[in-house]
Formats: C-alpha cells, structure tokens, sequence
C-alpha cells in the first residue's frame, strides 16, 4: 500500500461574523517546473537561493511590445534599460532582438559596446557622466541626453577643446497630472528652462540637438500621462521646427510601463489594475499624432521599457530553512533567500508559490530570509500551505531590479541561470565566494598575523 | 502518560471539519490532524500515535516530533486540550 503524503499537521479556527476579503484559499497549483525544467533540478545543480532569467519569455515580451507599438506607430525603436537588469546575457538577448541600449552609468556603456552595440545606438542617460565618458560618447556618437546646464557647458567644452561635434538630446520634465512629479531630471518645460537649453544648443555649431527625451515616472498605472507627454514632446518638437529650424529625429518617451507585480497596501491584484502594453501604446502613439506631424517629418519613437519586459522574466527559487511560532502563535517560515537579493519585496506583494504538491489546507504566515537582521522581511503576511524545512518556493515577478540593485550582505550573491530557448541551462553569473570578497579587501600589513609590527605596546 | 486530555465533545468529519459542541467553534484541520485528533480521542499514547502516523503517511519517526509538539501547542491555543 503506498502511504499518503504527509503534511504538518495544522489546525485552523474559523471566525464567523467577520469580513473576510481574502476569501478562500487560491488553489494556485504548485509551480514544479520552469520552462519545462524542474525546480528541484534546478536547486540540485546550482544551489539555492537561484536567480533563473527565462530567455524564452524575455523574447516573447520584447517581440510583443514591438508589435503592439509597430501596429500603432511606423517609427518605433526601443532601446534596453540596462540598469534594468545589466547580466550581459540578459542584455544579449534584448540586442538580439534589435533593442539599442539605454545605459545611465560610464561602466554601463562598457558592458553595452563589450556586448557589440555600436556607439550611435547607445542612450547615454543620467545625472552623472564624467568628462571622460562624454568625451568618449561624443567619438562614439552616442546619444547624450543632458541632464542639467553643467553637463551642457562640460559638453560644449569639451567638443571646443577636442573639435568635435556632439549629437545630444535634452531631458525634459513636465506636469502630466501625476504625483509625484518628477522634475529632479532634465529640464523643465512649464517653467522655460527646456527652451532656454534648447536655445543654448541650436546656437552652438558644435552641438546637433536630435532628440527630446522625458521619463514621466516609474511603475506608472495611467496610459493618460503618457498621452500628455508624448503630446507635449511633439508640440516642442514642432515648435523647435519653426522656431529654430532643426528637425527633431526622435522623441523618446523612457520607460515606467507598470508591471504585474503587485505593489504592497494594493488591494487589487496587479494584472487587473495595469494598464496594458496596448493601453500605454495607443496613449503614445494618439499623443503624437495630435501634433499633425507631416508624415515624412514623424519623428522616430524611442521607448527605454524595462521593467515591463523582464519582471516576468526572471525566478527566484528559495528553499524552506527552517518553521517557527511567533509570540502571537502566528506561523513564521525562514527561507534562504534575503532582502539583500530581492530588494523588490520592500515595494512588492511578489508572486510566492510552493514547487512540490501540497495539501488542501493553508495558513497565514510571515516569510523571514536568513539573515540576522530585523529589517530581512520577505513578507509579512501570506497564505501558503504547511511547508516542511528543505521545500522550495518560487518567487515570481524578480527579473527587474532585484539582480542589479542586490547587494552582498550576510550572505553572497547567489547564481543565476538562464533557461535557454533549446530547454539546456547556461549559469550566466556565479554565486559569490569570499575569495571573491577578500579580492576587494586590503588588510594593512601592520594587522598580518605574520608581521612583527603588529606586536604593539598596549 | 500523557499529561494532557482533548476535549471532551470534539466532532471531526472526514473531510476535516472540527466540531467543538461546548463552545459552538469551528475548525478545520489537515489530513496529519485529523488522524492526530483521532487518535487523541481513542486515549492514544504519543507512541501508538507515531507509528500509526509512520504507518499510515511518508514520514519518518525521527522527524514527527517537532511537528507533532508544534501542533498540541496549537491546540493548546484554541483550548482544544485540557494540559493537567
């Protein structure tokens, strides 16, 4: 006779007369496998925690988002958000999809032309660009987008020094009806600055203004605002034209596409509060065309999504450490994976499912990662069923930030996988050791076990 | 001997529905409990009930006990057993 499987033993009270929101348990089924591969293989091979970045989905996603736009725009470029994610495979993919770069940092520009992307197709983006870096982007002939008046003169400085002629594009913010505003980017429109930078730019012979760029927010859950902007980009696009006589080659409208993951204290679940890809494309697209561009004079539309392409992408398998009671009898689980690699959690209701079957039944419990620090919540009421030290967990929704903003803390970065295509498994990042971390450290001599100047007088 | 007696007046279902008659409360336990709760009403000993468990479900002896002390405290908690 085959034995039954076994479960924890749990016992809940039911509570009569109170609302209950939640309502029953979802019956989501166990998430055994990804891609076709086997979380426990998975955690088997290459350990657990594990990053697994899906190159199946990412294609899909990026494939999608230029249809839907090509269907609603003729000119549409996107180019990938590398801080993002910035795990060159996962920028690989993006490239082989015919995505440029969108890069906000001097070694993000690296990765991007290590991977191949030639200079012309890289957005150089960002508050801070070194002398050193423009002066290489200006060679390149990369995109500049400027982000403030100093930036501006550096480059105008240095295009007068070296004899070349820059190709740049300004940053502009603008009201369109959300809060927060952001305005600590760019130039702002309202208030004059933009036409005034604009204005500095046309009457430099060193200088080609062939863009307009604004980024109106992130995690953005109204299509409207994008109407606004794009509208607005593409009335100072023409004024520009009329005014100054420079044809505007693109308007690029950034990022900020919301993605399904939920955010925390949002009641309803993300996928049904978000606008859609086509939602955010028809806004773009109406918003340009109520400029009544010639057609020939439609500028190119450069889109910076990242988040909205690769949240959905990527998969944290963790594995259960260890189960324990609060004071207040709740149930707490530990797993092995940490605020320090899934920062998203401090915003984020992710997606959390068991890998192995389980039982009908499910409690309320808190999820701790495994470090030995209060703030290491992964979240702080979820219902799973009974779990078992050594059981797995998916945690969905992780490709977007979680792999650039993690940070070695207690424990190392952990490795990442990416599921290829074929269904083979490539490791394209690997876990951190502390050799890895001694490499970066310097112990002065005077503190070497072996060195008679430690024997100090105390 | 164990120290501590269930309820008297506990009705369980054989889909896990848990009936206490004294206070009106309603419960619901997984298919581990319910054995469990059976078993603590046939006056069971905490070994007659391991190895009815290790019978019964793909578990081992050595790792029942954590569970099993875990869940006697829940049960504790909804005043389920009386502890003498």
């Amino acid at each position: 006779m085959t034995k039954k499987r076994y479960e924890r033993p749990v016992i809940s009270k039911h509570y009569s007369g109170l609302m209950n929101k939640y309502g029953g348990r979802q019956m989501t089924p166990p998430k055994t496998h990804l891609d076709g591969i086997a979380v426990k293989e998975l955690t088997e091979k290459f350990g657990s925690p594990l990053f697994v970045m899906s190159e199946k989905q990412i294609r899909n996603n990026q494939q999608n988002a230029n249809r839907i736009f090509k269907n609603r725009y003729p000119k549409v470029q996107f180019a990938w958000s590398y801080k993002t994610n910035y795990l060159d495979a996962v920028c690989s993919v993006f490239h082989q999809e015919n995505s440029w770069a969108e890069v906000v940092s001097s070694f993000e520009y690296e990765k991007a032309k290590k991977l191949g992307v030639k200079g012309e197709h890289i957005i150089f983006n960002g508050p801070d660009k070194s002398s050193e870096a423009l002066l290489h982007a200006i060679k390149d002939t990369a995109k500049i987008h400027i982000d403030h008046f100093d930036e501006l003169y550096e480059i105008k400085k240095i295009t007068e020094t070296e004899k070349l002629k820059a190709k740049v594009a300004i940053r502009i913010n603008m009201d369109v009806g959300v809060y927060p505003k952001w305005d600590r980017f760019g130039f702002n429109l309202e208030n004059g600055e933009a036409w005034q930078a604009i204005q500095r730019i046309a009457s430099n012979k060193n200088l080609q203004l062939i863009g307009l760029h604004s980024h109106i927010g992130t995690y953005m859950m109204s299509a409207e605002a994008y109407r606004l902007a794009a509208q607005k980009l593409s009335l100072l696009a023409k004024s520009i034209k009329t005014d100054l006589g420079i044809a505007i080659e693109y308007l690029d409208l950034g990022g900020g596409f919301a993605s399904h993951n939920t955010l925390l204290g949002q009641y309803l679940p993300a996928e049904q509060i978000v606008p859609t890809f086509e939602q955010f494309a028809d806004a773009i697209a109406s918003g340009i065309f109520s400029a009544s561009f010639k057609t020939e004079e439609l500028p190119l539309l450069i889109l910076e999504t990242g988040r909205a392409l690769v949240d959905d992408a990527g998969f944290l398998l963790s594995t259960v450490l260890a189960n324990k009671r609060l004071a207040d009898q709740r149930r707490a689980i530990i797993i092995d994976a940490g605020v320090n690699i899934l920062f998203t959690s401090f915003w984020y209701k992710h997606k959390i499912t068991p890998a192995q079957e389980s039982g009908m039944h499910s409690e309320d419990v808190t999820l701790y990662g495994p470090l030995c620090m209060n703030i290491d919540c992964v979240r702080e009421s979820i219902v799973l069923p009974p779990l078992n030290k050594g059981d797995r967990l998916v945690i969905e929704y992780v490709g977007a930030y979680d792999m650039t903003q993690w940070m070695q803390f207690i424990q190392m970065r952990p490795n990442v996988v990416m599921i290829m295509e074929d269904g083979t498994v490539e490791l394209i990042r690997k876990s951190e050791n502390l050799e890895y971390l001694l490499d970066r450290e310097i112990l002065p001599v005077k503190f070497k076990k072996s060195s008679k100047q430690s024997k100090t007088k105390h | 001997m164990t120290n501590y007696h269930l309820q008297e007046n506990l009705a369980v279902s054989d889909s896990g529905f848990l009936f206490h008659a004294s206070t009106g409360e309603t419960f619901t336990v997984n298919e581990t409990g319910k054995t469990i709760i059976k078993l603590l009403q046939q006056k069971k000993e905490k070994d007659e009930i391991f190895s009815q468990l290790v019978n019964e479900f793909d578990i081992e002896a050595g790792l029942l006990e954590k569970d099993y002390e875990d869940f006697i405290n829940q049960l504790k908690n909804f005043s389920l057993i009386e502890v003498k």
